[in-house]
C-alpha cells in the first residue's frame, strides 16, 4: 500500500466506549489495519464517548459538552476513524444538529465531520486498502448496522474487504438491512420489543447457514451475541476488523476461554 | 377517541404474547415493503419525485392560508360550502347539523382518519344518526367496536377466523345464517349488505387525500370503490379533511398520486382515484345535491413554523409503519391513538400531549428505515429525538432514566474519572463472568440481562493496554 493516498497521514482512532471497555481487540485490529494501509495512528487520551447516549436520551446539554470534548481532542488530525458506523455517524452528522445556530462552533464541527469516517469505508474508499495474505476458512454472514448503512452509506465496503480474505465465503441472510433491536438505551428500556427484534434477526442469521456473524458495530454485536448465548445458538460473532486483521481465530464475542 | 398511549409498554407486552397479532403483523414486512421496493424501482424518477413532493409540500405549508382560501373560493363557485373548524368538537357539531338538515337516519362513510381522530362514529350514534363504515376493513372493525391498527389496512390485526365469527354473529339479522370461511364469500356477504346501505343512506361522509385549490375539488383514493358510492349516491356529501391536505393544482395532485400508492401498497395507482367538484349540476346524471367540505385544524396550525412542521407533509401512506420493526413487533393498537408506527410516534405527542404519549418517541431504535421510505422525506427519527429532548427538559422523562443519564454523563465529561470507572468495570465484569465469557445477571441493567447474556469484557480496557504498549515503546 505504499502508493496509498494516506501515506504518513495522521489518523486519530476514535476507540468508541464499547470497544474500550468490552473488546479492546477490535481497537488493536483497527490500528493494525490502518497501519497496514499506510497511516500513522494516534489515540487521543481525552476521549470517552461520542455523546450519543445523552443525545438520544434527550439530554442535549450533556451531549454538547461531550461533543465539545471530542472536537478538541480530535483537532489537528488529518482523519478521525472509528470502528463503528454509529459513533462515526454521530460525529459526522449529528454534531451539526447539536450546534445548529452556533456559527463559530459550526466551522469546527463541519471540519471534524468532513474528516470523520467509519473504519471499513475509510480503508476501502480512502486508503484503497485490501487485506493481503489474510486467511480464514469460514462462512460469514454480514449484519449491516443501521447507522453504518443509512447514515454512513456503508454497505459494499466491508463485504469487498471480507471478500479478499482467503478461504472466507459470504452468505447473505434474509432482510439483512433490518435493525437488530439494539438501539442504545432502547434495548434496556423496551427490552421485550428489542427481544422480538433480535430474535427475528437471529432467525434470519442462522437460516443463512453461516458459521460466523460479522458486523462493524460492537453495540449490535453485543446485543446479537448476548441473545445468541442466551438461546445457546451456535454462531460465532466477530467484529469485521478482527477478521480483516487476521484475528479471526480468537474466541467470538461472549465466548469464554476454552 | 380514548387515548391509551400511556399504556404503551403493557399494550406492547400483550401484543407480543398474542399469537394472532404476531401472525398478522409479521406478515407486514413480506407484503407492502416488497411491493413498494418493486414499484419504486420500476420508476426511475421515483427519488426525484420524492424531492419534488417534499419541496412542494414545504411551499404549500409556507402559504397554507392562501391556498386554503383559494380552495374555499373555488368550492363556493362550484356551489358547495366550506366549514372551518378549529377543534374536533366544532367539527362534530357541524357534521351533525348537516346530517340533521338532511333528516339523516343513516350515513355511509368512506375511510377517513380525521373522523377517527374526532371519534365521529360514537358521537353520531349517540345523537341518533347511524354511521356505516363502507371500506371493508373499517366495516370489520366497526362491527368489532375497535379502531384501526394500520392507517391503510385498518383491520390488519384481524384474522380470517375472527372475521368469520364476527360476520356470523353480526349478519344473522340480515338473514345470513351460514358460517363462511372463504375470503371471497365473506367479501361478497359484506358487499351485499353494504349495497342496501349505500342506497338507503341520506348522507355520505368521506375523508380527503387531497384538496385542490384551483378547482375546489376533493380527492379520495380507494381500492374498493366504496368511496365513490358513498359520495355519489346520497343527497348530501360531506368531505372531512385536515387543513394540510390542500395542494395548488391538478398537476400537483398527479405528482403526489405517483408517490402515494407506490409508497403505501406498492401499487402504481390505487384502483379508484375519485375527484369531487361541487354538487350535481343540471347536466350530471348523478351526484349529491349538497356538497360540504369540513376543514379541521385541531392543533395542525400550531405545528406551522415549529421544529415539527415537517410532520404536516405526511400523505398518510403508511410506508413508515410498514417498514418499522417496532410496529411489526407490537402492532398498531399498542400506540394507543389513531396513528401508529413512526408517524404516530412523532405526531401523537403533539395531538394528545407529551406526558400521555411519552413512550412513543422513545420506543424506537432509531434504525431510520421510516425516513428512508417516507415519500415526502419527513425526518421522523429527528422529530422523535426532539420530543425526547422536550421530555428531558420538562422532566417528563422518569427520574431513574434522568439519573442514569446524569451519572453516565458525569463520568463521560471527566476523562480521568471515566478511565478509572471503566478500568474497575472491565475488571469486575470479567471476574463475574469467570471462564464463561458472559455475565448472566446484571442487577443494575435488568433490561439487558432479562433478554440477553452480557458478553464479558476482556479485562483490561483498550486505553490502558494502549498506554502500556506506548510506554514500552511498542
Amino acid at each position: 500500500m505504499s502508493a496509498s493516498s494516506v501515506e504518513n497521514k495522521k489518523v486519530a482512532l476514535f476507540v468508541t466506549c464499547l470497544v474500550d471497555l468490552n473488546r479492546p481487540s477490535v481497537g488493536f485490529a483497527a490500528v493494525k489495519l490502518l497501519e497496514a494501509a499506510g497511516c500513522t495512528i494516534m489515540v487521543p487520551e481525552v476521549q470517552t464517548c461520542c455523546g450519543q447516549i445523552a443525545y438520544n436520551s434527550g439530554d442535549k446539554e450533556s451531549a454538547k459538552t461531550i461533543a465539545t470534548q471530542v472536537i478538541r481532542a480530535f483537532d489537528g488530525f488529518d482523519y478521525v476513524v472509528a470502528p463503528s458506523g454509529s459513533c462515526a455517524g454521530m460525529i459526522r452528522h449529528h454534531y451539526k444538529e447539536l450546534f445548529d445556530g452556533d456559527d463559530t462552533m459550526m466551522v469546527v464541527v463541519e471540519d471534524l465531520a468532513n474528516r470523520t469516517y467509519e473504519l471499513t469505508s475509510f480503508l476501502h474508499d480512502i486508503c484503497g486498502y485490501k487485506p493481503d495474505g489474510v486467511q480464514l476458512e469460514t462462512t460469514v454472514t454480514y449484519h449491516d448496522s443501521c447507522s453504518s448503512l443509512r447514515e454512513m452509506k456503508v454497505r459494499d465496503q466491508p463485504r469487498a474487504l471480507l471478500g479478499a480474505v482467503e478461504g472466507l465465503e459470504i452468505k447473505e441472510s434474509e432482510d439483512r438491512e433490518a435493525c437488530c433491536g439494539f438501539g442504545g438505551t432502547f434495548c434496556l428500556k423496551y427490552s421485550e420489543i428489542s427481544e422480538s427484534m433480535v430474535d427475528t434477526k437471529i432467525d434470519n442469521l442462522l437460516a443463512s447457514g453461516a458459521e460466523t456473524l460479522a458486523a462493524g458495530d460492537l453495540g449490535c454485536l453485543m446485543n446479537i451475541a448476548g441473545r445468541l448465548k442466551r438461546r445457546s445458538a451456535p454462531l460465532k460473532a466477530m467484529h469485521v476488523a478482527e477478521i480483516l486483521a487476521g484475528m479471526g481465530d480468537k474466541p467470538g464475542i461472549g465466548e469464554g476461554e476454552n | 377517541m380514548q387515548v391509551t398511549s400511556r399504556r404503551f409498554k403493557e399494550g406492547a407486552h400483550d401484543a407480543l404474547h398474542d399469537e394472532n397479532i404476531q401472525k398478522a403483523f409479521s406478515k407486514v414486512k413480506s407484503g407492502f415493503p416488497v411491493a413498494r421496493a418493486k414499484t419504486a424501482s420500476e420508476l426511475p424518477e421515483f427519488e426525484d419525485l420524492r424531492d419534488q413532493a417534499r419541496d412542494l409540500k414545504d411551499h404549500i405549508l409556507g402559504n397554507l392560508d392562501y391556498y386554503l382560501e383559494y380552495f374555499e373560493d373555488q368550492v363556493l363557485l362550484q356551489g358547495g360550502r366550506v366549514h372551518w373548524c378549529s377543534s374536533y368538537a366544532e367539527a362534530r357539531e357541524v357534521i351533525l347539523e348537516i346530517c340533521r338538515d338532511a333528516d339523516a337516519k343513516t350515513v355511509t362513510k368512506g375511510k377517513s382518519m380525521i373522523t377517527e381522530e374526532m371519534g365521529l362514529n360514537d358521537y353520531l350514534q349517540e345523537k341518533g344518526v347511524e354511521p356505516i363504515e363502507t371500506d371493508l376493513g373499517e366495516y370489520i372493525i366497526q362491527l368489532a367496536h375497535e379502531y384501526p391498527s394500520h392507517i391503510v389496512a385498518p383491520a390488519l390485526h384481524k384474522t380470517k377466523d375472527q372475521v368469520t365469527e364476527l360476520f356470523h354473529e353480526s349478519h344473522e339479522k340480515y338473514g345470513f345464517k351460514e358460517r363462511l370461511t372463504d375470503p371471497q364469500a365473506l367479501v361478497n356477504e359484506a358487499r351485499s349488505i353494504l349495497r342496501d346501505k349505500f342506497v338507503a343512506a341520506d348522507v355520505g361522509i368521506t375523508g380527503a387525500n387531497f384538496l385542490i385549490a384551483e378547482t375546489g375539488s376533493t380527492v379520495i383514493v380507494t381500492n374498493e370503490g366504496n368511496g365513490d358510492l358513498t359520495q355519489s349516491l346520497p343527497k348530501t356529501h360531506i368531505a372531512v379533511s385536515s387543513i394540510e391536505k390542500v395542494v395548488p393544482t391538478l398537476e400537483d395532485v398527479s405528482l403526489f398520486l405517483r408517490l402515494l400508492a407506490r409508497s403505501a401498497t406498492g401499487q402504481e395507482m390505487s384502483v379508484y382515484t375519485t375527484f369531487s367538484t361541487g354538487p350535481k349540476r343540471m347536466e350530471d346524471i348523478d351526484g349529491p345535491t349538497n356538497f360540504h367540505v369540513v376543514l379541521v385544524d385541531s392543533g395542525r396550525s400550531d405545528l406551522l413554523g415549529s421544529d415539527k412542521q415537517d410532520l404536516l407533509r405526511c400523505l398518510k401512506c403508511g410506508a413508515c409503519m410498514n417498514h418499522c420493526p417496532v410496529y411489526q413487533a407490537v402492532g398498531g393498537h399498542s400506540y394507543g391513538w389513531v396513528y401508529p408506527g413512526p408517524i404516530g410516534a412523532a405526531l401523537n405527542p403533539h395531538m394528545v400531549g407529551l406526558e400521555e404519549a411519552r413512550h412513543l418517541p422513545n420506543a424506537s431504535s432509531f434504525c431510520g428505515r421510516c425516513e428512508e421510505v417516507c415519500p415526502v422525506r419527513i425526518p421522523l427519527p429527528k422529530i422523535m429525538r426532539h420530543w425526547r429532548e422536550q421530555a428531558f427538559e420538562t422532566q417528563v422523562t422518569p427520574k431513574p432514566e434522568r439519573w442514569g443519564i446524569g451519572i453516565w454523563a458525569f463520568f463521560a465529561k471527566r476523562p480521568k474519572l471515566y478511565r478509572l470507572m471503566t478500568r474497575i468495570s472491565a475488571r469486575s465484569l470479567k471476574l463475574m463472568a469467570g471462564k464463561k465469557g458472559v455475565v448472566r445477571k446484571l442487577p443494575l441493567m435488568k433490561g439487558w440481562s432479562s433478554v440477553r447474556d452480557f458478553p464479558a469484557p476482556e479485562g483490561t480496557t483498550f486505553m490502558d493496554q494502549w498506554k502500556k504498549q506506548q510506554r514500552e515503546g511498542k
